[in-house]
């Protein structure tokens, strides 16, 4: 297979049981099973990881950074959803 | 993998010693089938009372006495939405569909919190409901933020820190209806002695009744007990009923100094046990609106599926004509 042909994957590693997987870095791999080993391979070379998930970076559906402003744009006038909105006197403890 | 070359017993010690070390067990892990039903029982349950507990505060976005409050609770009950899908989704790691929830929910055979079925009556019952109802959840969900399942522990965490506006903006109303006029004071007072008994019952039956407690514990489903939350519940409410100048529903409420904690009141079982079996006053209903807008938005779904078929097959002619 030629190097043009190999896909891109995303790489992702949890670090310790308990946390969410994060995003590592992508890597090429003729399929899924193989994305796996070459990610341990060249992601966890220190124990970075105790869980590895590859996905195909074609898989991944983005929101753009250029729309970001219109798209994410509903909750910046939106105070009253956070806590701090609130005044709660002291006395009351914390709530 | 190398794990399931292993006996059930072998699994268990494995499994069992994981819990022990406060690791989190992840959705891939080996699990006993129990502990996977509890869990689906515990988790589902919880999605089930946030999708329902829309319904009471649902009720009054049109009645709300301003605009400001109205889109204060419209935010809160479009948060209990969203926390009923990260609970689904949560569920879902454990091996079992949307669908199947969703029809024990409707069927009667998965329960949901009774405090739901419990009707929302006043704007004072909106203060009571954010501050008493979603406190008491709150308590209980911090707790549970140290469960021994992965991804309900961090649906915890995402919950707990959005949640924190709800009982503010509860005992807000609450702090203004208590400040008003003598009418606005007796609504609030009304709410409260209407939502005090039912918030405590949330934590569920005494530890010694509680039928699934002592297995959740040693698996760490659950990190407290129910009588010991509650007791945190009842210990952190005092004051803020006092603060308001509102009178406490717990006669025998007394600061035990020995202790650190008040002594209270016994809850009333009965009561609570006829509405868990479905005799409250809103059971039959909240099942028929859930029932009834899932039916009503079977249409939205079924565009959605007849809108991805028309995509699909214009790709394939596309396709073909290229």
């Amino acid at each position: 297979m030629s190097l043009e042909k190999l896909e891109l994957f995303e790489v992702f590693l949890r670090s310790k049981r308990g946390l969410d997987h994060k995003h590592a870095g992508s890597l090429h791999a003729e399929d899924k099973e193989q994305a796996l080993e070459y990610a341990r391979d060249v992601y966890t070379r220190r124990s970075e990881g105790v869980s590895i998930w590859v996905v195909k970076s074609d898989d991944i559906c983005a929101s753009q950074e250029d729309d970001s402003d219109s798209f994410f744009d509903p909750s910046d006038d939106k105070p009253y959803r956070h806590a701090t909105y609130y005044d709660i006197p002291k006395e009351v403890g914390t709530m | 993998m190398a794990e399931y070359n292993k006996s059930e017993a072998e699994l268990e010690a494995v499994f069992q010693q994981k819990i022990d070390s406060e690791q989190k067990i992840e959705p891939k892990d080996w699990m006993p089938e129990a502990y996977r039903k509890n869990l689906i029982r515990q988790m589902s349950q919880h999605a089930h009372s946030e999708v329902i507990g829309m319904q009471p505060e649902g009720n009054f976005i049109t009645r709300a006495p301003s605009l400001r409050r109205k889109t204060v609770l419209l935010s809160k009950v479009q948060d209990e939405g969203g926390h009923g899908l990260y609970l689904y989704s949560a569920t879902e790691t454990l091996g079992i569909a949307r669908s199947e929830l969703i029809a024990a929910l409707q069927s009667g055979e998965a329960k949901y919190a009774s405090i739901f079925n419990y009707p929302a009556q006043t704007w004072g019952d909106m203060g009571a409901i954010g501050w008493l109802v979603d406190g008491a959840a709150i308590v209980n969900q911090v707790s549970l933020q140290r469960t021994s399942y992965g991804p309900y522990s961090r649906g915890m965490i995402r919950i707990c820190k959005e949640e924190s506006f709800h009982q503010r903006q509860g005992y807000v109303i609450m702090m203004e209806l208590a400040k008003g006029t003598p009418e606005q004071k007796q609504m609030a007072q009304d709410s409260l002695n209407r939502f005090y008994w039912p918030a405590l019952m949330m934590f569920g039956p005494h530890d010694s009744e509680s039928a699934h407690s002592a297995k959740s514990m040693k698996w760490k489903i659950k990190r407290e007990t129910n009588d010991d939350l509650r007791q945190k519940f009842i210990d952190q409410t005092a004051p803020q009923i006092a603060y308001l100048g509102l009178e406490h529903p717990d006669k025998d409420l007394v600061w035990n100094e020995e202790k650190g904690q008040h002594d209270s009141g016994e809850i009333d079982w009965e009561e609570f046990y006829a509405v868990i079996n479905g005799n409250g006053h809103s059971n039959r209903q909240r099942i028929q609106h859930h029932v009834k807008a899932h039916e009503e938005g079977a249409w939205v779904r079924d565009a959605m599926s007849a809108y991805k078929q028309k995509k699909s097959q214009r790709k394939i002619n596309a396709d073909t004509a290229a």
